[in-house]
C-alpha cells in the first residue's frame, strides 16, 4: 500500500497543485477585474457618482421670494407682506393618501365640502405637484400639525408670504391685487416662471401686476440632507432671498381715502393731478372692491357679486373707462379756435334757446338751456357752458385743427402708459373716420364735437393731465403715479416752463433743439400753445365760471383764495334726446339710471397760484354743476389743507436723498 | 519518515503554539478589526447592536479558532462525515422547524444563536470532499461511482438550501464542492459538459425560480430600468462606491451609508460602505488582506503532508476567494444580487462561525503539517 501509494500519492499531488496553479491564476485574473472595476468607479467615473450621491442626499427648497412693498407719498404702508401659515401635500410622497387627509380633518376640523374638494383638486392635478390643503392656518392649527408631523407623513407645513393691503378697497384700483400665480401668468412672465413656488402669489392686475418684475423679489433657498426616506436630517445651507423693490406712489393716502368718501360708492372717477410735476395725488375708481379677498381666491358669490354689480367696481374708470368729455371739452375748443385765429374774444353769438335752436342742412342743435343765453362773447360762452356759441366756434374751426390742439393736450392718447391698461380714447378727424368707420365726416359731426358729444371719448384722466396741462400756462408735463427721487423741484419747472416759452418767442427752433442734443435725458416743459395771452384768456373764463354769478359752478365755489379754484362742468349725455324728451324736460331722478347723463368737472386750484388739477366724473350723475363741482369745492379744501405737508415731506425726501 | 511523523505527534504545546502561522493570524485580526469598525459605522457611529454583537462574535470565534487550530488534523479527518450528516440534518431541521425571515425559512433558533445551518454546510462539503478524495488514488477518481457519490452528496443540501429558498448561499455551496471536485482531479470534461447542460437549462431553471430572484437575475442587465424597484440595490451601491472616490468620503461620513440608501448595509454590502467611506486606497488594501490571506492558506495546503488538509485547504481558500469575488462583484455590480456575505466583514454569526471553524482547520494543518492520515 505504502509503495504504490507513495507513487500514485505523488502523481494525485502533481495533479492538485496542477488544479490549484490553473486555478490561481484564474484567481489572480478576476481579483485584477475587481481592481480595474473598483478603479473604473471610484477614479474614472468618481464624479458622475459623487453627483449621483448628492442628488440622492441634498434637496433644496426654494422659499417664495418676498414681494416688495407699496408705500405711499409719506412712507405709510399700502401693500405689506404677511406671514401665512399653510399645510401642502405632494401627493406623490405620501403613502396613503387617504388616511393622511382624513387624520388631517381630524386634526384641523376641516369641513366634508373642503374635503371633497381637495380630492377632486388632486385627481386634477400631477401627482407630484403640490396640493395645498389650507391656505391659511392659525398658529394654533400650525403648531398643532408640527406637533402631529411624526405620524403625518408627506403632510409640510409651510411658512409662506401673503399679501395685504391694509386700506381695503382704497387702493384696489391702482395697486391691483395678488392671487395664486395662474397657467398664464406663468406662461407670460418669465421671473415668475423661474421664481414660481407652489402656492406664490403674482399680480393680477393694476401696479401690482405691471411692476411684478421689481416687486417679486428673488427665491430664498434652503438645501437640506434627506435620508433615503426623504426625512429631512439637516440644513446644509440657506441662502436668504432679496426682498423684492420697495415702491413708493405719488399718492397721499389721506387724500385717496377723501376721494372714495366723496364717491361714496356711487359709479364714478376722481383724479388729482400736481400741474407742474405731473404727479398724481389721488386717482380713484368707483366703486371697488377689497382686494384681500383674492389672497386665498375669492368666495365664488362674492365673485359673482363683483362681476355681476352693474356699477362695475371691476372696471378701472380713470383710465379705462371712455365717456363723452361733454362740456368740459369747451376751454379745449376756445383755445383751439383762438389759436387758429378762426375766432376772436369778440367773436358774439346769438343763443335763442329751444324755439330757435341752429340749424344745419335741416338738423337742428340745440343748447342745453331752454330759454337761450342771448346774446354771448367767447368768455361768457365758457363760463355759462354755452353750447350754440360752441357749435359756431366748431364750425369755424372744423374737426381736424380740433384734432391738433386736443392731443397736444393729452387726449386721445395714453396718460401713464404702462402701468395700467389704458383707453386710449377717440380724438376724432376726417381722417380717423375715414379709417375707423370708413366715412366721410359730416359737418354736423364737427359741431356736437365741439360740445363733447359725439365720436369723441376720454378717459377722466385724460382731461385730468389736460386740465393740468391748461392749468399750468400750456406747458407739456409728465404724469406719473411712481414717486421718481430724482424729480425736479417745482421752482425748477417753472424755470423751465419759462424757458420754452421765450424759446417759443424767439421762434429759435434752431436752438433749442441744439439744445435738446445736448440736455438729452432733461425733461423739457414744451409750450403747447401759440400765443400764450389763449391759454390765459381760457383759464380766466374758467375762473369765472367758478367765481361768478351765472357761472356754471358758482354755487361750488370757495371764496377764500387760499382755497380758490376753477373750474369747467360738463354734463355727457349718454343718448340722443328726442324731441318728446327734450319737450318733457324730466328732472334727473325721473330718468332711468343707465340714461342719465355723467356728470363731470374738471378744475385747477388755488386759482392765484394753481398747483392742482382734478378731473371729476360721477357716471349718470346728472349735470355736472349740480353733482360733480359740489365734490371738487370739498377736494380743494381737503388737498389744499395737505399742501404744506406734503411739501414739507418733499424737501425731507430731497435732502435724504442726498445724503 | 515515520520519525518526523512521530516528532509532530509528540510535539510540545508551546512547539505547537510556535507553529502557528502568524501572518495568517494578525491578518485575521486586522481584517476583524476593519470590520469592527465598518459595523459601527452602519450603526451611525455609535456603539450599537449590530457593531457590539459583531465585535463580541469575531472576539469568541477568533478564541474559538484558537483552539481548534489544536486539534490535531486526524481528528477532523475522522469526524469528515459526520460533520456533514449533523449539518445536512439541521438542515432538514431548519428546514421543517426553521426561523422563517424574509421570506425565506432558513435559520435554527438555538437560543444563544440564530444558526444559519446552509452557511456551515460551506464548510462541511470541503471537510466531506476532502475526506472523500483523500482516499481515492487518482486513477480511480474519474469511476462513475466516484463521480456520482459526490454529485449526491453535494446535491442533496443544495436542493434544500434553494428549497429555502436562499439562492445565494445553494450557489456558495456548490462552488466550494465544485472547487474540490476540480482539485481532485475530475476530468475536465465533466465540468465542461455539466456548464453547457447548466447554460442550456438555465432559462428552464430560471422559470423555476421564485419571482424575487428572477427579477434580481433580470434587474442586473439594466438596473435603470426600475431605479426605485428592483435595481435600486445595484445603483446605490454603485453610486456609494463610485463616489467614494480614491480616499472615500471618511470614517462615518459615508452619506449613502448613514442616510440609509444602501440596503442591507450590514451585511450583504458591508464593502460598499466601507469602500465609500475609505475610498480605493481602503478598498486595495482590504483586497490585499484578503489576498494575503488566501495566499497563506494555499501556502499551508501545498505545505501539507496528507492530502485532506491538502484538499482543505485548497478547497477552503478557493471558497474563501469566491465568497469574496462574487460578494464583491455583486455589490460592483458585476453579478446579479444574490444574498452572499463577505467572509469576516459581513454581519452575520453563522457565517463568521463556519469561516472560523474553516480557518481553524486550517491552522491545524499547518501545527500538523506533517501529520499523515493512513
Amino acid at each position: 500500500m505504502i509503495g504504490s501509494g507513495e507513487d500514485s500519492g505523488f502523481k494525485k499531488s502533481n495533479t492538485i497543485n496542477r488544479r490549484m496553479f490553473i486555478f490561481a491564476a484564474a484567481k489572480a485574473v478576476v481579483f485584477l477585474g475587481i481592481v480595474g472595476r473598483l478603479f473604473s468607479l471610484q477614479i474614472n467615473e468618481n464624479k458622475k457618482y459623487l453627483t449621483l450621491s448628492d442628488k440622492n442626499r441634498l434637496r433644496e427648497a426654494r422659499l417664495p421670494p418676498i414681494r416688495g412693498e407699496f408705500v405711499d407719498y409719506f412712507g405709510n404702508r399700502i401693500a405689506k407682506n404677511l406671514t401665512v401659515y399653510q399645510l401642502h401635500v405632494v401627493p406623490e410622497q405620501v403613502e396613503d393618501f387617504k388616511t393622511l387627509i382624513v387624520r388631517l380633518k381630524d386634526i384641523l376640523n376641516l369641513s366634508d365640502s373642503h374635503l371633497q374638494e381637495l380630492i377632486k383638486k388632486k385627481n386634477k392635478q400631477k401627482p407630484w405637484e403640490t396640493l395645498i390643503v389650507s391656505e391659511n392656518l392659525t398658529w394654533d392649527e400650525f403648531s398643532k400639525i408640527n406637533f402631529y408631523l411624526h405620524e403625518l407623513s408627506g403632510a409640510r407645513p409651510v411658512l409662506t408670504v401673503g399679501r395685504n393691503y391694509p386700506y381695503n378697497d382704497t387702493y384696489t384700483h391702482v395697486l391691483g391685487y395678488v392671487s395664486e400665480a395662474s397657467v398664464e401668468d406663468l406662461v407670460s412672465n418669465e421671473t415668475i416662471k423661474e421664481r414660481n413656488v407652489p402656492g406664490l402669489r403674482v399680480g393680477k392686475i393694476g401696479l401690482e401686476k405691471a411692476l411684478e418684475k421689481e416687486l417679486i423679489g428673488t427665491n430664498g433657498v434652503q438645501r437640506f440632507e434627506v435620508n433615503a426616506y426623504g426625512k429631512r436630517i439637516n440644513q446644509i445651507d440657506f441662502k436668504e432671498g432679496e426682498q423684492g423693490k420697495t415702491i413708493k406712489l405719488t399718492i397721499d393716502t389721506e387724500i385717496q381715502k377723501y376721494t372714495q368718501e366723496l364717491l361714496d360708492n356711487r359709479a364714478g372717477s376722481i383724479s388729482i393731478m400736481d400741474i407742474y410735476t405731473g404727479e398724481i395725488i389721488a386717482m380713484n375708481s368707483s366703486p371697488s372692491f377689497d382686494p384681500n379677498l383674492f389672497l386665498y381666491g375669492i368666495e365664488k358669490n362674492k365673485w359673482k357679486e363683483i362681476t355681476k354689480d352693474p356699477l362695475k367696481p371691476l372696471l378701472n374708470k380713470t383710465v379705462s373707462g371712455l365717456y363723452s368729455p361733454g362740456s368740459t371739452i369747451k376751454p379745449l375748443v376756445a383755445l383751439s379756435a383762438l389759436e387758429n385765429d378762426v375766432i376772436t374774444t369778440n367773436l358774439k353769438v346769438n343763443c335763442r334757446g329751444h324755439k330757435h335752436p341752429l340749424e344745419l342742412y335741416g338738423m337742428k342743435y340745440h343748447c342745453w338751456k331752454k330759454q337761450g343765453h342771448g346774446y354771448m362773447s367767447l368768455q361768457n360762452a365758457i363760463k355759462q357752458s354755452c353750447d350754440t356759441y360752441f357749435y359756431e366756434a366748431a364750425r369755424l374751426l372744423g374737426v381736424d385743427r380740433l384734432n391738433e390742439t386736443a392731443k397736444k393736450f393729452g387726449l386721445g392718447n395714453v396718460v401713464l402708459g404702462k402701468y395700467f391698461n389704458e383707453k386710449k380714447g377717440v380724438v376724432p378727424s376726417t381722417k380717423w373716420k375715414k379709417d375707423a368707420i370708413g366715412q366721410n365726416w359730416y359737418l354736423g359731426e364737427t359741431l356736437i364735437n365741439g360740445i363733447g358729444q359725439g365720436y369723441i371719448q376720454t378717459t377722466p384722466l385724460q382731461l385730468c393731465l389736460m386740465t393740468a396741462q391748461l392749468a399750468n400756462g400750456g406747458h407739456k408735463i409728465y404724469p406719473k403715479i411712481i414717486y421718481e427721487n430724482n424729480q425736479e423741484n417745482v421752482e425748477t419747472i417753472k424755470q423751465k416752463m419759462k424757458l420754452a416759452e421765450e424759446n417759443k418767442l424767439e421762434d429759435s427752433n434752431l436752438l433749442s433743439a441744439t439744445e435738446k442734443l445736448f440736455k438729452k435725458d432733461e425733461k423739457t416743459y414744451d409750450a403747447l400753445y401759440r400765443n400764450k395771452e389763449n391759454v390765459k384768456f381760457v383759464l380766466d373764463a374758467m375762473f369765472r365760471s367758478t367765481n361768478e354769478i351765472y357761472g356754471t359752478s358758482f354755487s361750488s365755489r370757495i371764496e377764500d383764495p387760499k382755497y380758490q379754484f376753477a373750474g369747467k362742468t360738463g354734463t355727457a349725455q349718454v343718448k340722443r334726446i328726442t324731441e318728446a324728451e327734450r319737450e318733457l324736460d324730466l328732472k334727473t331722478n325721473q330718468i332711468p339710471y343707465k340714461e342719465r347723463d355723467h356728470a363731470w368737472y374738471i378744475a385747477f386750484g388755488p386759482y392765484k397760484n394753481p398747483r392742482y388739477a382734478v378731473s371729476i366724473l360721477v357716471e349718470h350723475g346728472g349735470s355736472g354743476s349740480s353733482t360733480a363741482a359740489p365734490l371738487a369745492k370739498k377736494l380743494f379744501k381737503f388737498v389744499i389743507d395737505r399742501h404744506e405737508l406734503r411739501e414739507k415731506i418733499k424737501k425731507k425726501n430731497i435732502v435724504s436723498a442726498d445724503i | 519518515m515515520f520519525i518526523q511523523s512521530s516528532l509532530s505527534d509528540k510535539s510540545t504545546f508551546f512547539q505547537k503554539l510556535r507553529s502557528l502561522d502568524y501572518i495568517m493570524l494578525l491578518t485575521i485580526l486586522i481584517i476583524g478589526i476593519i470590520s469592527s469598525f465598518a459595523m459601527y459605522s452602519t450603526d451611525g457611529g455609535e456603539l450599537r447592536y449590530h457593531s457590539e454583537s459583531h465585535i463580541i462574535r469575531f472576539v469568541v470565534f477568533f478564541t474559538m479558532m484558537i483552539f481548534i487550530s489544536f486539534i490535531n488534523i486526524k481528528t477532523w479527518h475522522t469526524l469528515g462525515y459526520l460533520f456533514y450528516i449533523i449539518v445536512l440534518g439541521l438542515l432538514i431541521w431548519a428546514s421543517l422547524f426553521g426561523i422563517t425571515a424574509q421570506g425565506s425559512q432558513r435559520w435554527i433558533n438555538l437560543y444563544f444563536i440564530n444558526l444559519q445551518p446552509s452557511e456551515l454546510m460551506k464548510i462541511a462539503i470541503i471537510i466531506c470532499f476532502a475526506k472523500y478524495y483523500h482516499r481515492i488514488q487518482i486513477v480511480h477518481v474519474n469511476r462513475i461511482r466516484n463521480i456520482i457519490i459526490p454529485i449526491l452528496i453535494l446535491i442533496i443540501p443544495i436542493s434544500l438550501v434553494i428549497s429555502q429558498p436562499d439562492l445565494g448561499t445553494s450557489i456558495l455551496i456548490a462552488l466550494s464542492g465544485i472547487i474540490v471536485l476540480w482539485l481532485a482531479g475530475v476530468n475536465i470534461k465533466y465540468f465542461f459538459y455539466s456548464s453547457l447542460v447548466f447554460i442550456i437549462s438555465a432559462p428552464f431553471v430560471i422559470s423555476f425560480l421564485k419571482p424575487y430572484q428572477k427579477l434580481r437575475i433580470l434587474t442586473f442587465f439594466d438596473p435603470d430600468k426600475d431605479p426605485l424597484g428592483a435595481g435600486y440595490q445595484i445603483i446605490q451601491s454603485k453610486i456609494a462606491v463610485g463616489s467614494g472616490g480614491l480616499t472615500g468620503k471618511g470614517f462615518l461620513k459615508g452619506t449613502q451609508g448613514y442616510l440609509e440608501f444602501l440596503p442591507e448595509k450590514h451585511t450583504d454590502f458591508i464593502f460598499t460602505l466601507f469602500s465609500e467611506e475609505f475610498g480605493f486606497i481602503g478598498s486595495i488594501i482590504l483586497l490585499i488582506l484578503y489576498a494575503i490571506l488566501i495566499f497563506r492558506i494555499l501556502r499551508i495546503g501545498s505545505l501539507s503532508r496528507n492530502f485532506f488538509g491538502k484538499f482543505f485547504c485548497f478547497g477552503f481558500g478557493s471558497a474563501i476567494f469566491v465568497y469574496i469575488a462574487v460578494n464583491m462583484s455583486m455589490v460592483l455590480g458585476l453579478l446579479p444580487i444574490v444574498g452572499s456575505p463577505l467572509p469576516i466583514m459581513s454581519y452575520g454569526g453563522s457565517s463568521m462561525l463556519a469561516t472560523m471553524i474553516g480557518l481553524g482547520i486550517v491552522m491545524s494543518t499547518k501545527i500538523y503539517s506533517r501529520q499523515l492520515i493512513s
